[in-house]
């Protein structure tokens, strides 16, 4: 819990208290809390109803009708925090503000060491999109990336199937002795045709853990735009949730629901607070393990891990937290961006510790590995 | 909406509402006890998540018993339709009753109108919690782990969630005169549409503290030693924190295992006894090893 700051009480501030408690609502809007305006007046009727003197009523009253998951509530705290003691809000108040995490994100222009020059990359804008497939993503120009973001609009992942506990109506299979009794009824006991039924089948869960530490960089844009598509796609739309992994673990799958794919990047890139830093692949398996996965959303999920393996931490904590994730998980598929290079050896200590406990493991380094990938997910 | 309706002579207070879940053994803290209050005075439902185990459902079972209202309980699960939470016609009873009418009166001229609105009565429809807590209100609706059931579903409970209202085609609405006290529970397997989440008041329930677990375990099992309570508790406060356990123990395991070492007649805890009973607290073989080492060490100090 929360240390509530037990100096000035609400109710001493100058301002009409209804316009400081609205005042705070938008704050928390502008932090990037879905406060809607319904939920404002909820909150000011729950202030009302619990009394606004006390700080603890507030702030519970607040918590209670602002927020909806725990990822909300550090936020919460922060803004509640910043709000009522008249510290400037930017103090840390915005996650989302001040460092502006957003611009690294797009890895546009990093096309500097030894890349391409200027005119190489006119002349890669006419590359005929087969070789562009087939080029290692990590390598591109920021012009072949561009072009190589329209490609991605055109993937279609198939989420994999999984047998439904109900039954569909068909025209053949099981014999539905309920349905066609059904229908006799309706007929007043007329007999009529037999009824068939088959097993529905529903999309399998799919989680995909994207390593955006340093040495993943040139392939996190791309990797996300994959991410994106599959977030997008209507049949395993509903069903895909992405996270990306770095110093820490972070839930992106709201950010990617933006429809537009450039500015669901920019909104996932707001998310994210550790852009290219460093990897701690073990430990946030595990915070993925412990926070979603083991509650079910691993449970006979197909999750696939885009890193290089590249740890920082000892290998034994990825090994055991790999084990723990393929014992969970119906499948596991590890994407990494070196498999597809030639002469490459899985021989980095992350890598080696995993593999045991890898079913599948695939290229991630071009366009056409991804397509692959994609097909590997939906036979999964 | 708010102050008018609802149950507002319940409760005055968030205190009050603490002491009157005391009485029933569940000890809420502030948070909780605001959250509740707030819910009975708005007539808002609560949604509640949290890791298995800290008391999710039985603060519905706990409002039910102080309020001496009666507790309904939806179990939700994949596949979950409306004909499960409404309502349903008892079909085989129906027919029986249509084969006797036809036994006992097979030459007579039936009033065929008046034979289907017997078939159509009260009598042969099936209540299902939803129908039941609006029938019924005031009540208490447990809506138990709605993240097991699917979108669709979400959306028809926003529905009644927000009318209060039942239609069925053959005997016309049937609306609650009061909202029945809502309590959703949530595992977080999946993220809940926004506009339910809208609709309801949150809130994340945590392990319990040391002290507030420690309370707990004395108000539920008074019979237990002071000391056994006091170790048991300590150890459960400790596996949790280590962060090294797959599934570390909620609350019900911790009165489930001091139940379970009281019953052996242990007065305290001894590393024998604690490995014997263990699997009352920890779930996994893997856990149970790291949980051994720890106990050991813990008593040792």
């Amino acid at each position: 819990m929360i240390d509530l700051p037990n100096d000035s009480a609400v109710a001493q501030v100058r301002t009409p208290p209804d316009a400081v408690f609205l005042g705070f609502a938008r704050a928390l809007r502008a932090g990037g809390l879905p406060v809607t305006a319904d939920r404002e007046r909820v909150f000011l009727e729950a202030v009302v109803t619990t009394g606004a003197e006390q700080r603890a009523n507030v702030y519970w009253s607040g918590r209670a009708t602002l927020t909806s998951s725990p990822a909300d509530i550090e936020r919460y705290d922060s803004v509640f925090t910043a709000w009522f003691s008249g510290e400037p809000l930017t103090a840390g108040g915005r996650p989302s503000d001040p460092l502006s995490v957003t611009r690294q994100a797009p890895l546009g222009d990093d096309a500097g060491d030894g890349g391409p020059s200027e005119d190489e990359i006119v002349r890669a804008a006419s590359t005929s999109q087969e070789v562009l497939r087939h080029r290692d993503v990590g390598s591109l120009s920021s012009a072949e990336r561009r072009e190589l973001a329209q490609l991605f609009a055109r993937l279609r992942p198939r989420p994999p199937l999984r047998r439904a506990r109900r039954h569909n109506a068909a025209r053949s299979g099981r014999i539905d002795g309920p349905a066609t009794l059904r229908d006799q009824l309706r007929r007043m006991g007329e007999p009529g045709p037999i009824r068939h039924r088959r097993r529905a089948t529903r999309p399998r869960r799919v989680v995909l853990l994207i390593d955006v530490s340093g040495s993943m960089s040139p392939y996190s844009d791309s990797l996300l735009r994959l991410a994106h598509t599959f977030v997008q796609s209507a049949a395993s739309g509903t069903s895909t949730e992405v996270f990306t992994m770095g110093t820490r673990l972070t839930h992106v799958t709201r950010a990617l629901r933006e429809r537009d794919a450039d500015r669901a990047l920019v909104a996932a890139g707001q998310v994210v607070p550790d852009w290219s830093g460093g990897t701690r692949l073990g430990e946030a398996i595990a915070a993925f393990l412990d926070l979603w996965g083991r509650r079910g959303m691993a449970r006979g999920a197909v999750v696939v891990v885009f890193s290089d393996g590249w740890e920082r931490e000892g290998p034994e904590q990825l090994g055991e937290q790999m084990r723990r994730l393929s014992a969970l998980s119906r499948r596991v598929v590890w994407a990494n961006p070196h498999r597809g290079k030639v002469g490459y050896q899985p021989v980095q200590q992350g890598i080696v510790a995993a593999l045991p406990h890898i079913d599948d493991f695939v290229a991630g380094h071009s366009f056409a590995a991804f397509e692959e990938l994609i097909e590997v997910v939906a036979r999964a | 909406m708010g102050n008018a309706r609802g149950m507002d002579h319940a409760f005055s207070s968030a205190d009050d509402v603490a002491a009157a879940l005391g009485r029933t053994g569940y000890l809420a803290d502030e948070a909780l006890a605001t959250i509740t209050f707030l819910a009975t005075r708005l007539g808002r439902p609560i949604l509640l998540e949290g890791e298995p185990g800290t008391g999710k459902t039985a603060l519905a079972e706990a409002l039910a018993e102080t309020l001496d209202l009666k507790l309904i309980r939806l179990q939700c699960y994949e596949g979950i339709d409306a004909t499960q939470a409404l309502y349903d016609w008892d079909f085989p009873r129906q027919i029986l009753h249509l084969r006797t009418v036809e036994a006992i009166a097979r030459d007579e001229h039936q009033d065929t109108k008046a034979l289907e609105a017997e078939l159509f009565d009260e009598r042969f429809l099936l209540a299902r919690p939803v129908l039941e807590a609006v029938r019924s209100a005031p009540c208490v609706l447990l809506i138990d782990e709605i993240d097991r059931a699917d979108d669709e579903f979400e959306a028809f409970l926003l529905e009644v969630l927000s009318t209060w209202q039942v239609t069925i085609p053959e005997l016309g609405t049937i609306s609650a005169a009061t909202p029945p006290i809502v309590v959703l529970t949530s595992n977080r397997t999946r993220e809940l549409h926004d506009a339910l989440k809208r609709r309801c008041l949150y809130h994340w329930i945590d392990h319990p503290g040391l002290a507030r677990e420690l309370e707990i375990v004395r108000t539920r099992l008074p019979e237990i030693s002071a000391t056994l309570a006091e170790q048991v508790v300590g150890a459960v406060q400790r596996m949790r924190a280590s962060g090294e356990l797959i599934k570390p123990p909620g609350v019900a395991e911790t009165l489930d295992w001091a139940r379970a070492l009281d019953t052996l007649g242990a007065s305290r805890l001894d590393p024998e006894v604690a490995a014997a009973t263990l699997g009352a607290a920890v779930k996994y073989r893997e856990d149970a090893e790291r949980v051994r080492a720890m106990i050991d060490r813990m008593l040792t100090a």
